[in-house]
This record gives C-alpha cells, sequence and structure tokens, in this order.
C-alpha cells in the first residue's frame, strides 16, 4: 500500500529523518511510538508530504508522490489524515467540515466530465469520465446523505448544524476521523490523535478508532496509548533518534523488546 | 446669534430654493461611490497581493511576485494620496493617450491605494489563521488555492473586519482631495455654495455633518457585519 524507500528529512542542519525504508501493507494497523522529539510526527507527515521529504520516495497506488511533479492531492484524497489539534474548519458547521472534500472532488470530477464531452462532441477525445453524479446538486445529496450517515454513526446527529467551537474536543476529534472517512480513504494516517484531549475523552476516540480498524481500515497510529498499540495494532514500530529501532508485534515487543533504547522507553511509559 | 441665523437661512435658501440640494446630492453620490468602489478593487488587489506575500518561497517566480509586490505596496504607501491622483490623471493618462472621466480616475487611484494598505490588512489576517486550519484543507485533498479560498481568507476577514471597516473610513474622508482632478464630490458640493455667496462658515459647518453622519452609518454597518461574522465564534 505504501512504501517508504529511503527517507530523509531534515530542516535545516537538523536531520529528523535518516533513511527510513518501509513498507505497509493493505489493512495493517502500524503504530508508531518513541520518545518525544524521535521523528515519529515528522515521518507521519512525510507520507501524505504534509512535509516535503529531502530526499527519498513515497510510493503510494504505483506512484512516488515525493516526486513534485506528481499531484499530491488526488493522492491524499486516498489517505486521511487526523491531526492532534483536530484541525476542523472553523468557519464551517460539522456537516459542511465532513461534505467539504467531497464535494470538492465532485465538482472537479463534473467540470472534468463537461470538459470531455464538449472535446468529444468536437471529435477530439474518445471515451466517458465516470462521475457517480449528474450534477451538482446530486454530488451535494449524495455528500449530504453520507455525512449524515457518519454522522449517525457516531451519534452526534444532532451537532449537524453546529460549528466546531461549540463542541467537545472528543466530539471534535471524531468529527475530524469521520470527515476523513467521509473519502472513502485507503488508509488513515493518525497524527498524536488523543493527546490534546481531556482524559476522560480519550476514550470515545479510541474506540471510534478500534471500530474504524475492525472494518478492516489501514492505519498508521503516531501514538502514546501504550494500551491501543497493544491491543488494535498490528505491528509496532519503535522509533529513536530519526531511525526505526525496532518493529514487530505488540505481543513481541512489548514483552520482550530486544533493543536497550526500546526497554529503556517502555520502563518509563508502562 | 443674530449673524448665524441670517447665515443659515441664506444657506437654506440657496440649497432648497436654488437647487443647491442637487449638487450635494451629486457629491455624496460621488464620495460613496469613489470610496466604495475604491474599497471593492482594494480588497480584490490587497487579497491577491497578501496571499502572493504568504505563499512559500520555494520558486523563483513565487520571489520575482513578491518583489513586484512590496515594490508596489512601498509605492503607493510612499506617496500621498493626491499626489497619487495628479500623477495618474496629468501624467499617466497624457502618456497612454487615455481620456477617463475624472470620477472614474478617482475610483481606480482609490483602488490602487487601498489595495496597498489592504494587502497589509489581509496579511496579518491570514497569519492569524491558525496553520492547522490549511492543513486540514490540504489533508483532505483540496488544493492551496481552494483552501485559502474557502477555509483561511473567510477566517482572515473575520480577524480584520474591524481594521477594514476603518480603511473604508479612512476613504470616505480621503475623497475629499478628488477635486484635484476635478470630480466633483461633496467638499466640491459646498464649496461651490458657499463660493456663491462668500459665506462659508455654514456650509463647511453642514459638510462636516455630513460626513460624520455617514462615518456612523458605516460604523453601524460593520457593527452588524461583525456580529453576523462572529457567529461561528464560541457557542452555536
Amino acid at each position: 500500500m505504501i512504501e517508504v524507500v529511503n527517507l530523509c528529512k531534515s530542516f535545516g542542519d537538523n536531520q529528523v529523518l535518516k533513511n527510513i525504508t518501509t513498507t505497509i501493507e493493505k489493512g495493517e494497523k502500524v503504530v508508531v511510538i518513541g520518545p518525544s522529539g524521535s521523528g515519529k510526527s515528522t515521518f507521519l507527515r512525510c507520507l501524505n508530504c504534509m512535509e516535503d521529504p529531502t530526499s527519498g520516495q513515497i510510493i503510494f497506488g504505483g506512484v512516488d508522490i515525493a516526486d513534485p511533479k506528481v499531484d499530491i492531492n488526488i493522492h491524499r484524497q486516498k489517505m486521511g489524515m487526523v491531526f492532534q489539534h483536530f484541525n476542523l474548519f472553523a468557519n464551517k458547521t460539522v456537516i459542511e467540515n465532513i461534505m467539504m472534500a467531497p464535494i470538492y472532488v465532485g465538482k472537479k470530477k463534473l467540470s472534468a466530465q463537461r470538459k470531455n464531452n464538449f472535446l468529444k462532441k468536437l471529435h477530439l477525445k474518445k471515451g466517458e469520465i465516470e462521475t457517480g453524479a449528474a450534477s451538482l446538486a446530486e454530488v451535494k445529496k449524495q455528500a449530504y446523505d453520507k455525512a449524515m450517515e457518519l454522522l449517525r454513526r457516531i451519534g452526534l446527529e444532532e451537532k449537524a448544524d453546529a460549528y466546531p467551537s461549540s463542541l467537545s474536543g472528543g466530539q471534535k476529534q471524531r468529527v475530524a476521523i469521520v470527515r476523513s472517512l467521509a473519502m472513502d480513504p485507503d488508509v488513515i494516517l493518525f497524527d498524536e490523535p488523543t493527546s490534546a484531549l481531556d482524559p476522560e475523552m480519550v476514550g470515545e476516540v479510541l474506540e471510534l478508532m478500534k471500530e474504524v480498524a475492525n472494518q478492516g481500515m489501514t492505519m498508521v497510529v503516531v501514538t502514546h496509548e501504550m494500551g491501543f498499540a497493544r491491543e488494535v495494532g498490528t505491528r509496532i514500530m519503535f522509533m529513536d533518534d530519526g531511525q526505526f529501532v525496532e518493529e514487530g508485534t505488540p505481543e513481541e515487543f512489548f514483552a520482550h523488546p530486544k533493543s536497550p533504547r526500546a526497554v529503556e522507553f517502555l520502563s518509563k511509559v508502562l | 446669534m443674530n449673524g448665524f441665523s441670517d447665515k443659515v437661512e441664506k444657506f437654506l435658501d440657496i440649497l432648497i430654493n436654488k437647487g443647491g440640494y442637487k449638487e450635494v446630492i451629486t457629491g455624496l453620490q460621488n464620495t460613496v461611490i469613489i470610496a466604495v468602489m475604491g474599497l471593492l478593487i482594494g480588497i480584490v488587489i490587497g487579497t491577491l497581493i497578501a496571499t502572493v506575500r504568504v505563499l512559500p518561497k520555494y520558486k523563483k517566480i513565487v520571489r520575482v511576485l513578491d518583489g513586484f509586490c512590496s515594490f508596489y505596496v512601498g509605492l503607493f504607501r510612499g506617496t500621498p494620496m493626491v499626489v497619487q491622483l495628479l500623477v495618474f490623471y496629468y501624467v499617466m493618462l497624457p502618456i497612454i493617450g487615455v481620456k477617463m472621466s475624472s470620477v472614474l480616475v478617482a475610483i481606480t487611484v482609490f483602488g490602487l491605494n487601498s489595495g496597498a494598505y489592504i494587502s497589509e490588512i489581509m496579511r496579518s489576517g491570514i497569519l492569524s489563521v491558525d496553520p492547522g486550519q490549511m492543513e486540514g484543507g490540504r489533508a483532505v485533498g483540496m488544493s492551496y488555492s481552494a483552501t485559502m479560498m474557502k477555509i483561511v481568507i473567510p477566517q482572515a476577514v473575520k480577524n480584520i473586519l474591524p481594521t477594514l471597516g476603518n480603511e473604508f473610513i479612512t476613504l470616505i474622508k480621503e475623497t475629499s482631495v478628488v477635486s484635484f482632478v476635478g470630480a466633483k464630490d461633496l467638499y466640491l458640493a459646498f464649496q461651490s455654495i458657499g463660493s456663491g455667496t462668500y459665506e462659508y462658515m455654514v456650509p463647511y459647518l453642514a459638510m462636516a455633518l455630513i460626513y460624520i453622519a455617514v462615518v456612523c452609518i458605516i460604523t453601524l454597518g460593520i457593527k452588524i457585519m461583525e456580529r453576523r461574522l462572529r457567529k461561528s465564534d464560541r457557542g452555536r
């Protein structure tokens, strides 16, 4: 699904990621853990080119998306991301937040189709562009229905027309998660999704993440929640000083960490 | 005070019976048109410049554009509006050989001028929006420009609305210099009423009152707009 080849990232003179190569398979729930400042978040943010890699390749859907010539937006539509600080659109209501990207993509497809049909009339082009909707109204209707269904799933349908500022942290993060689900992504990247939450709200977010995991979503999660890592993760990757020092199944890793740095880290957090 | 009421009577006579009100209405119209159009053009130019100036400067084309924009802002902030009007009307137009009505000239110069100021206001507005908003938009696959237009700029505008209102008020008041290029504004209307009788006291007092009234109306309008835009802030 995602292939990372010789990924390096530097901020000025500071090399944060040092030649990382790894593969994330479909259906995997990869949990990235490690001490703060080890480069976990930077690694995650390089996966969808939120940070442009300094060198190396990120191969997603057969394309090297680290290449600046690639239209990254199309690939990001299949790669959801959930942030520590939610990053819900503050000027949009909850339902608008969820509908935003699907409508944006639907509109683009419609105009591409219109252009294609026009060229076809002039016999300049053959073939069809599938849009799945005949008009903008239909695109909006589909986006709305999907958004409402997602909101019902997390029990927040009565908040559809509220603004994010009126939600609790846990509600915001759950909306952010379904916002990325609305695009039917192939993989979702979670960047410390529970770190900014009040303790009593961590549970509801982890619960939703588990549910998403159980439905077979490929996930890459940077987190400090060791319980979640153990329960949901299929592979733990331990990062230190810009490199993956150790990786393995949760059973292996938590019971018998091999590297001294992992042993030290676990002794502090468990 | 006898003299004063005489003067008021004289003024009212010219204003009402001798058709002075027509001039005042035309003047008020022109003042408002120049300021409003200038503001609108300024918002468009200012937003474009601000967007260029906050772009990440990796590409050479961006750096060139950025250099041009800062030259533009420096030029229009560094000279008085009157000078810009005069140069545009008496230097630029003859050189390129175009004829324009003086109101149109005033609108153009006011637009260009306020564009320079609004670009800085808008830039601070854009920088005041949490960078996470841009990331949120990019992460769901929207382009930089789409996220800018739909997410960042609306929030920036909300933050800078009071300052933008300030700019509008400044523009309204600055229209009093457009008579330099022959545009009939509020000042010229009262000046010509006064010059009919060589009696300026009451006309200029009336002019001041009208300016204050217009500014009060604008202030009220901004307050209402602010309250509407604030609805996404806390609560509901």
